[in-house]
């Protein structure tokens, strides 16, 4: 039936856009039976996209969509819904488990997919009333387990597992699905241990012995190095680099994930980097227990007036500084701050030495949805520093002063351009991009001496986006404020910040001046990697 | 063509009219109004209808505004009501039995309750920070226990005032005791209009303008505005250096105190103190009444209290004189039920209309 020389799956010229924002671009793939490519690229450059289009995920369909076609053994095929994509013989292991944790590791593999036995009464009322059978299923989630290569009890519970024997019982999962021809693992391997990436790597090797392909997806670049066949390396939508191992290397494929063409405007940042300015925050061992993004030992200096660009990848820590530093996660270590300690674990605390937060979680933590913009910029200001208030009875009474709100709302919203009705909105009906703004204006109104800002440009349109940075520019500039940014988008901290440091590991793998070579930040953000 | 977008555009804005204010809203306010209608035509005495309507609106009030610091700061709908009735009844039993007369016991009855509510609104706030996320089922459960350990206690606590006492054995309180000759009507009677057969408790509805009305200025002050952000989102409150806690357990003691006053003011009005079980149905109107004014889960105003406790307690005063003229039948309890359990259960699943 197999056409020996049709691939297995070919993906044509894919596009797609989300609301008019381009993610994927003229994506061609092809992948024979049998064979392991390896997907690479920085958060954000649209992988998971491309892998959603392929599952048929709802989310594509429902933003529009998608352009291009997919051939499946040279028949084009188009998903409308995971299912056809599984009936179709390819199977996906997420990043988070799907498992269910009161379940055996054998229930879980064959659920609602187990072997069966009539009994008397399923012969009278359907064969919804069969019974399981046991010793069979048991035969089938161990021949899955066997064909991965590694061992692992079919009768352990899930939630008394350790991680890497849950993630290897979602992949015997699909493993166990007879017609299973394309297998796509999105970072499997991020959450175990050295010991059991090799024994999953070892797996990998072992399904596509058997004629399993197989779509790898990792931040291990050595991982991909190791067992691919064949290296695709994804940057904005765009494959920049089709490879074979053998041809390449970690730090070109590094360079190639992060490095634009060496942008001009990331060197004129760097003119004013000033070796005899003071430290303004010092940071020593710090530790951050923030679920998904733990610091573990972060030591860094920020010097007085200086835009401090905090990079790397995801999960990798950088997003549990600031959030440890304000006290929102339990954190210790010492941080100072113009020589006096800031205490760890007191939101109030930290603010009222004059530090300010622009979180990255803008719809949880950084607006108050249901309330007007007034209120959502002049609050922390109003709480912390008792301004826009009018005192009455000798400061007893703290009254609103809602005159002075409007006045500083508007001011923002000019300087800002925040497009809304009226400083009378609520938050919850700006776009993102406003709603972004609205979070800077809040910080701003603190008059803050140091400012965290955590992922400015998540999710916003590229207008808004240059707006924002040139709004910290702006404030850094004028007002002196040191701002220590932190972004998953090197390029963008290249363009913005001074230095900047990258976070792996849940370390400060190394600081380097914005204008480094993309490769030396790409080699710094793996370098510690667990 | 033109008329017809006139058309449309009058639609839509009759739409949104009733979205904004809510079709149960409507509804409630059409039957009521049918109801005043009616009065006349059945033979009722419009005016003492009115004076009717009036009177328990004065007496359930304040109880309508014990809700919105709770739903303010995030506590939800206060259903633990009946602990800060019992600091109340507390307040009123021991102020009678030290032997205050007059409008000084009713005084007396609000300090001691002050009392009483501060403790048993620290210690409820302290619980419902234990449990955030299951505020409204815990204070449920909170509201029975509190009533059902007190039903003892009124038997047990050393009360001798003969007035209150049961007769035979001289000692347990009475399920119902008389107010006269204490604090009975004390606020009614101050300034009191009177135009044939409409009465206006004056000064009781004067407490109550002073009570929201200071409610009111409160959220506009700092404390006011930290706690309403508290309950719109915690996270963001916390994140602006608030001690969420002690927010929420202010808003919780400032219930509680508002319950106790509640019910002295209830007491007076209605010339009687009801004990044992008689606290478990005062949580179920008050709360429904503030959902039928229009606040949500966690958004409620003073104008929702007002509208509210208006529209219920002049539907629940107006239906039995109007059905009982027209089918000879009292439909009146059974129609309350219907409207306070349908609004909660109508605000319960409209709570996800609210951004968290």
């Amino acid at each position: 039936m197999e056409k020996s020389n049709t691939p297995l799956l070919e993906m044509r010229n894919i596009k797609k856009d989300f609301f008019g924002n381009q993610v994927l671009t003229d994506i061609n793939l092809t992948l024979n039976e049998g064979e392991v490519l390896g997907l690479v690229g920085e958060n954000g450059a649209g992988k998971s996209t491309l892998m959603k289009i392929l599952f048929g995920m709802g989310v594509i369909r429902d933003t529009g969509g998608f352009e291009g076609e997919i051939l499946l053994n040279g028949d084009p095929v188009r998903f409308n819904t995971p299912f056809d994509a599984l009936a179709a013989g390819i199977g996906m292991v997420h990043q988070e488990f799907s498992l269910i944790p009161g379940f055996t590791a054998t229930e879980n593999i064959l659920l609602n997919r187990e072997p069966k036995k009539t009994n008397v009464i399923s012969q009278i009322f359907g064969e919804r009333l069969n019974t399981l059978d046991k010793p069979e299923m048991k035969n089938r989630s161990e021949t899955a387990i066997e064909k991965m290569g590694v061992q692992i009890d079919s009768g352990m519970v899930i939630n008394q597992m350790p991680v890497g024997h849950k993630q290897f019982t979602e992949i015997a999962r699909e493993l166990s699905k007879d017609h299973l021809k394309l297998l796509i693992l999105d970072e499997p391997t991020a959450v175990l241990t050295e010991k059991e990436a090799d024994a999953l790597l070892e797996s990998i090797r072992a399904m596509s012995s058997r004629g399993i392909a197989v779509i790898f997806i990792t931040h291990r670049l050595h991982e991909i190095l190791a067992v691919c066949n064949k290296i695709m390396v994804m940057r904005d939508g765009y494959i920049v680099k089709e490879v074979k191992p053998e041809e390449t290397s970690i730090p070109e494929i590094t360079r190639c994930m992060v490095g634009r063409n060496v942008d001009e405007n990331a060197v004129s940042a760097t003119e004013k980097v000033d070796d005899n300015k003071d430290v303004i925050m010092s940071i020593r061992k710090l530790w951050v227990d923030m679920p998904g993004e733990i610091v573990r030992n972060v030591n860094l200096d920020v010097l007085e007036g200086e835009i401090l660009g905090i990079g790397g990848l995801a999960g990798q820590g950088k997003l549990g500084i600031p959030n440890g530093i304000m006290g929102l996660y339990e954190a210790g270590g010492t941080v100072t701050l113009k020589g006096k300690d800031v205490p760890l674990n007191s939101p109030r605390q930290c603010l009222d030495s004059n530090i300010s937060f622009v979180s990255e979680d803008r719809r949880g933590v950084g607006l108050l949805l249901d309330e007007t913009l007034e209120w959502n910029i002049a609050f922390p200001a109003m709480q912390i520093q008792d301004k826009f208030l009018k005192r009455y009875l000798g400061g007893l009474i703290k009254w609103r002063d809602e005159k002075a709100i409007h006045a500083v709302t508007q001011k923002y919203v000019d300087e800002l351009m925040i497009k809304c009705t009226s400083t009378k909105q609520k938050a919850k009906e700006l776009s993102g991009g406003n709603q972004q703004k609205v979070c800077l204006a809040k910080a701003f109104a603190m008059e803050p001496t140091f400012l965290f800002v955590s992922e400015p440009t998540r999710g916003i349109d590229v207008g808004a986006k240059a707006l924002v940075l040139e709004a910290l520019k702006r404030l850094n500039r004028e007002k002196g404020v040191t701002i220590v940014m932190i972004s998953s988008e090197l390029e963008e901290l290249r363009a913005t910040c001074d230095r900047i440091a990258i976070v792996s590991g849940g370390k400060v793998a190394g600081i380097l001046p914005a204008s480094s070579a993309s490769e030396e930040f790409g080699m710094l953000m793996v370098s510690q990697v667990r | 063509m033109k008329e017809k977008t006139i058309a449309v555009e009058k639609d839509n804005k009759l739409k949104k009219l009733v979205k904004n204010f809510g079709l149960p809203r409507l509804i409630i306010t059409g039957f009521l109004l049918l109801l005043f209608i009616l009065a006349p035509i059945v033979g009722a005495d419009f005016f003492a209808q009115l004076t009717n309507t009036i009177n328990r609106f004065s007496w359930n009030a304040i109880m309508v505004l014990a809700m919105v610091p709770m739903i303010q700061s995030g506590c939800g709908l206060n259903f633990g009501l009946p602990l800060g009735v019992i600091a109340g009844l507390l307040g009123g039993t021991i102020s009678i039995e030290l032997g205050f007369t007059g409008g000084m016991s009713f005084l007396m009855a609000i300090l001691i309750a002050t009392f009483f509510a501060l403790i048993l609104g620290w210690g409820y706030g302290w619980l419902l920070n234990k449990i955030k996320g299951g505020e409204m089922m815990i204070a449920t459960y909170v509201g029975f226990s509190s009533v059902s350990f007190m039903c003892m206690a009124w038997l047990l606590l050393p009360y001798h005032k003969p007035n209150m006492v049961w007769g035979l054995s001289g000692k347990g309180l009475r399920t119902t005791i008389s107010l006269e000759g204490f604090y009975d009507k004390v606020l009614a009677n101050f300034l009191k209009i009177k135009i044939g057969s409409l009465e206006i408790p004056t000064g009781t509805l004067l407490l109550f303008a002073v009570l929201a009305l200071l409610m009111w200025a409160f959220f506009h002050t700092k404390v006011g505005t930290a706690m309403t952000a508290v309950g719109s989102n915690p996270a963001f409150a916390r994140a602006a250096g608030i001690n969420i806690n002690r927010m929420r357990s202010l808003s919780v003691i400032i219930s509680t105190w508002l319950a106790a006053v509640g019910i002295l003011v209830y007491e007076q009005g209605f010339g009687f103190i009801q004990l044992y079980t008689a606290p478990f149905y005062l949580a179920l109107p008050a709360v429904s009444a503030i959902l039928i004014g229009g606040a949500s889960v966690n958004k409620a105003s003073i104008t929702n209290v007002i509208i509210g406790t208006f529209l219920f307690q002049g539907m629940v005063t107006m239906t039995p004189t109007v059905m009982n003229s027209m089918i000879h039948m009292d439909m009146s309890e059974v129609i309350r039920i219907i409207v306070s359990n349908g609004m909660i259960l109508y605000a319960l699943t409209r709570k996800t209309e609210a951004t968290r």
